[in-house]
């Protein structure tokens, strides 16, 4: 039928196959200038990170008797009084509009309220500015953090025990560092604001690219199972067939966990014009792609250098390579 | 034989998935028709896609101070933690204004309840006084409360009984000549059936005060503070219970002090013992109104307190939530509490779910492409996930104040991902089965067995992600914590209880075990080589159970593999 499903059949019993471990050296280099591309990017186009109103507070105004007109009017007036900037619009109560900006220097600030009295018809003294403090605030990034790394122990532990031996867990974390990195530069260098929700998107990965390799992992486990004391393949071999045989799988899973995420990321942010769903379904993008890349070619290629060093493998190693010459 | 039985646990499986489907939207149905408060049939939405209620909270400080940065800052932590208590509804909470205009902003979703209120607002400074002079609160005889300390307490006289005052100085916290003839007119003017302190009231702790208990019922002169709330370790409420074992309706609240609030305490017992009616009593205040007030009747230093006293078992949970995360530094009260407008709008939510289901679209078409046939079960899992989502997430937004907002709704949309990972990680364990030369009801099973390990020990790392992240963390990472558990539970119970037993069925059909063009399962590359083997494994493996043999035939059926990997490893130069 398919080509591609003959080319999953080739990929299994070993017709073809890519090799993943064996050209390690050049995927390191090229995951190496990636990142630090993407740790130099966000500072050179747009000054470092963006961070929103949420994690540093801003400027709050709220207009009394406005809610009348609406709260799409405030967001074209900020959007020519204050270009390019993320602003939060709601109504409160019954009369009142509120509008939440980055923080602004005492002369922005006069200069926005006067121009929201003008576009809301009411008198200047309706208008109150104010400061409001992160909701986002260090308490939360700090619980966050602390969470984050309880969670990566108990991960690389759970996994030591399960694979029976602790450098999966190394490789694993060495991808989800690659992830995280790549994924917050890229995100960076788009300039997109740094929102909760993108934050909330950059968590959803490291799940993600957690369980991808977990799932391929499973397979090298499967595959590397006795193989000190095979004749006819290496450890890393083994690995690198392990890879080939759950690429259609990688390749499929990735295609369908992105397609969705893709639809709302150019057909939301485009067609419609959506502001936080392009700010999460862009780190999504960016990092299920980035989390499907480093399975095959950090985590498991890694792996597989950790591993076969090890004497059993050298070892084995010799044999096989032995019988074939 | 071997298929009627697998048949049979497909079956089984299915009923069971039907089972959970109705006995979700059974409850949910009937809670919402019975009017249960918070039940509906759609989930609720977060404050970004449907808005809520805003409330200001202004600090209350004595004229000329203001408060401070951090006070605000530790406040907004508290009050965080508080909401955090009562559910996933992932509030929002942020300080507004500087100086003497400074006030804590809290936005919940939908319509905060009276005890939500409380529970935000309330400064829950717990305090542990001595008592020194009590009486009615009004002029009749009157008995405070059976409490576990004082199961039988005496009916104290009105409040006409003459009190000493004094001039000279205390000795100790118990000393009566704490009374001076100020702080007695006081007493004498307190009529504990009207308002007798100001929201946000803060007593200064090392001065006596006159107060009355949450019934009203009895006024009281009380001793400078012992002990208060910030030495307490660990606060939990429970249903009191008879020496029998036997409920008896009353709730209580369980309080553990640190190191010092232990000797504080024991050291106030060891004080108080002695001493005559009512100066043996210590009463317990919260926010300046007395809980309840035992006699002492033996020395204490086990470091353990039980509060009892007319509490609910929702008052009793809440004031162990506000004195597990401590009480605030400074007192509030309530300045405005308005509606507030979505920040996003139903515009928002509409796109994306609008993008979503054109996303889906092309999941239908890929799988279409990919799987053929077989698409059906993976689309039929998927809307299976869809189902038991929507009816988990209302069911939760019912339970635990579970609030989708828009970065949920992309945590969903990823979990499509995950989920169909499961059957697609299965479906390819199948292939790999048939192209090792088995027939399909076989490999079905073994595929089966394989792809579960991998799938149980992916789902447990992110359940162990999302189970970590929401015990530690708080607001809207905790939101994403719950999103992920709940999506991996989901994606679980949808590939055992429907994408295997489906498969399972499917495969009896000649249409799939044929390996029709259009099955999905059609392997049909150059097998001559396993033709051999397939015979082979026929005879010795018919069944699933195949671990014995695993490692040997792991060998023989990886030779081929093996040789022509080596073969293109060879030509990539081996160095």
């Amino acid at each position: 039928m398919s080509k591609f499903s003959e080319f999953g059949n080739s990929l299994y019993n070993g017709d073809r196959s890519f090799n993943f471990t064996g050209k390690r050296k050049l995927w390191f280099a090229i995951s190496a200038v990636v990142i630090a591309i993407s740790a130099i990017l966000p500072f050179t186009l747009h000054n470092g990170f963006n961070f929103g109103i949420e994690f540093k507070g801003g400027s709050e105004f709220t207009i009394t008797g406005g809610a009348s007109k609406g709260v799409d009017l405030a967001r074209q007036t900020l959007s020519t009084s204050l270009p390019g900037k993320e602003v939060v619009v709601s109504t409160i109560g019954t009369d009142t509009v509120r509008v939440q900006t980055p923080q602004l220097s005492d002369t922005n600030s006069e200069a926005v309220r006067l121009a929201l009295a003008k576009s809301y018809a009411v008198d200047s003294s309706a208008v109150s500015s104010s400061f409001i403090g992160a909701s986002w605030g260090s308490d939360v990034t700090g619980k966050a953090l602390n969470g984050l790394l309880w969670f990566l122990a108990l991960a690389a532990i759970l996994m030591a025990l399960y694979f029976r031996t602790i450098k999966m867990s190394i490789a694993a974390m060495a991808a989800l560092l690659h992830d995280l990195l790549i994924t917050a530069g890229i995100y960076g260098s788009f300039g997109f604001e740094v929102t909760p929700a993108a934050v909330i998107g950059f968590l959803t990965i490291l799940g993600y690219s957690l369980y991808d390799t977990v799932v391929v992992f499973d397979k090298i486990r499967e595959n590397t199972e006795g193989v000190e004391h095979s004749a006819t393949a290496t450890f890393s071999e083994r690995v690198n067939l392990a890879i080939n045989q759950t690429l259609v799988r990688s390749i499929n899973t990735t295609v369908v966990a992105i397609l969705p995420v893709a639809a709302i990321l150019f057909i939301g942010a485009i067609v419609f014009g959506a502001g936080t769903l392009r700010d999460i379904s862009l780190s999504l993008f960016i990092g299920m792609l980035v989390g499907t890349y480093s399975t095959i070619f950090i985590a498991a290629p890694l792996y597989s250098q950790l591993r076969e060093k090890e004497a059993k493998f050298v070892e084995a190693a010799q044999k096989v390579l032995a019988k074939r010459d | 034989m071997a298929g009627s039985t697998s048949n049979k646990l497909a079956r089984k499986r299915l009923a069971w998935l039907l089972v959970i489907f109705i006995a979700f939207a059974g409850l949910i149905t009937t809670a919402t028709l019975t009017k249960v408060s918070g039940a509906t049939l759609v989930p609720q939405l977060a404050l970004d896609l449907q808005g809520g209620t805003q409330v200001i909270l202004k600090p209350t400080v004595n004229s000329g101070s203001v408060a401070s940065a951090e006070q605000l800052a530790q406040a907004v932590d508290i009050i965080r933690q508080r909401i955090d208590s009562t559910g996933v509804s992932e509030a929002q909470i942020v300080t507004q204004g500087e100086g003497a205009d400074a006030a804590i902003v809290v936005s919940i979703p939908g319509k905060p309840s009276d005890s939500t209120l409380e529970l935000i607002k309330a400064s829950a400074k717990l305090e542990f006084r001595p008592v020194l002079v009590t009486g009615a609160g009004t002029s009749a005889l009157v008995t405070s409360a059976p409490t576990k300390a004082n199961p039988n307490p005496t009916p104290t006289l009105p409040a006409s009984s003459p009190i000493a005052t004094s001039t000279a100085t205390p000795t100790d916290n118990s000393d009566l000549n704490w009374v001076s003839k100020d702080l007695q007119a006081q007493y004498e003017a307190l009529d504990c059936s009207k308002q007798f302190r100001t929201p946000g009231q803060v007593d200064d702790p090392a001065k006596p005060m006159v107060t009355c208990d949450r019934g009203r019922t009895a006024k009281f002169i009380l001793g400078p503070v012992e002990l208060d709330g910030t030495q307490i370790a660990k606060a939990s409420s429970s249903a009191v219970t008879t020496s029998a074992g036997s409920a008896t309706g009353q709730y209580a609240v369980d309080l553990t002090f640190n190191d010092a609030g232990k000797t504080s305490f024991g050291n106030v017992t060891k004080r108080l013992f002695p001493l005559t009616a009512p100066r043996n009593q210590f009463a317990v205040t919260i926010d300046g109104y007395i809980i309840t007030a035992p006699a002492i009747q033996a020395v204490i230093t086990s470091g353990t307190a039980q509060i009892t006293g007319g509490f609910t078992s929702d008052s009793a949970n809440a004031l162990s939530n506000q004195l597990k995360y401590g009480s605030l530094p400074i007192g509030f009260q309530v300045q405005s509490q308005e509606n507030i407008s979505a920040t996003l709008g139903s515009q928002q939510l509409q796109n994306g779910l609008i993008a979503g289901a054109i996303g889906m679209l092309l999941v239908l078409i890929y799988s279409l492409f990919q799987y053929r046939a077989l698409a059906s079960i993976t689309i039929g899992s998927l809307v299976v996930a869809a189902g038991l989502t929507y009816l988990a997430i209302t069911l939760l937004s019912w339970r635990m104040d579970y609030r989708l907002s828009l970065a949920g709704v992309a945590g969903l949309i990823v979990a499509i991902g995950i989920t169909a990972d499961s059957f697609i990680v299965y479906f390819e364990r199948v292939r790999d089965e048939l192209r090792d030369g088995r027939p399909l009801s076989v490999a079905v099973a073994a595929g089966w067995k394989r792809a579960w390990r991998t799938i149980l020990v992916s789902d447990i790392v992110s359940l162990l992600a999302a189970g970590t992240l929401y015990f530690l963390t708080v607001g809207n990472v905790r939101g994403f914590a719950f999103t992920l558990g709940l999506t991996t539970i989901i994606d679980l119970v949808v590939v055992t209880l429907f994408t295997v037993p489906l498969l399972s069925l499917f495969s009896n059909f000649k249409f799939f075990s044929s390996g029709n063009s259009w099955s999905g399962f059609e392997i049909t590359t150059a097998t001559g080589e396993r033709y051999v083997g397939r015979g082979t494994f026929r005879e010795v493996d018919p069944s699933v159970s195949r671990n014995k043999k695993s490692l040997g035939e792991a060998a023989k059926r990886q030779t081929i593999a093996e040789r022509k990997a080596a073969a293109n490893n060879g030509e990539a130069g081996e160095q």
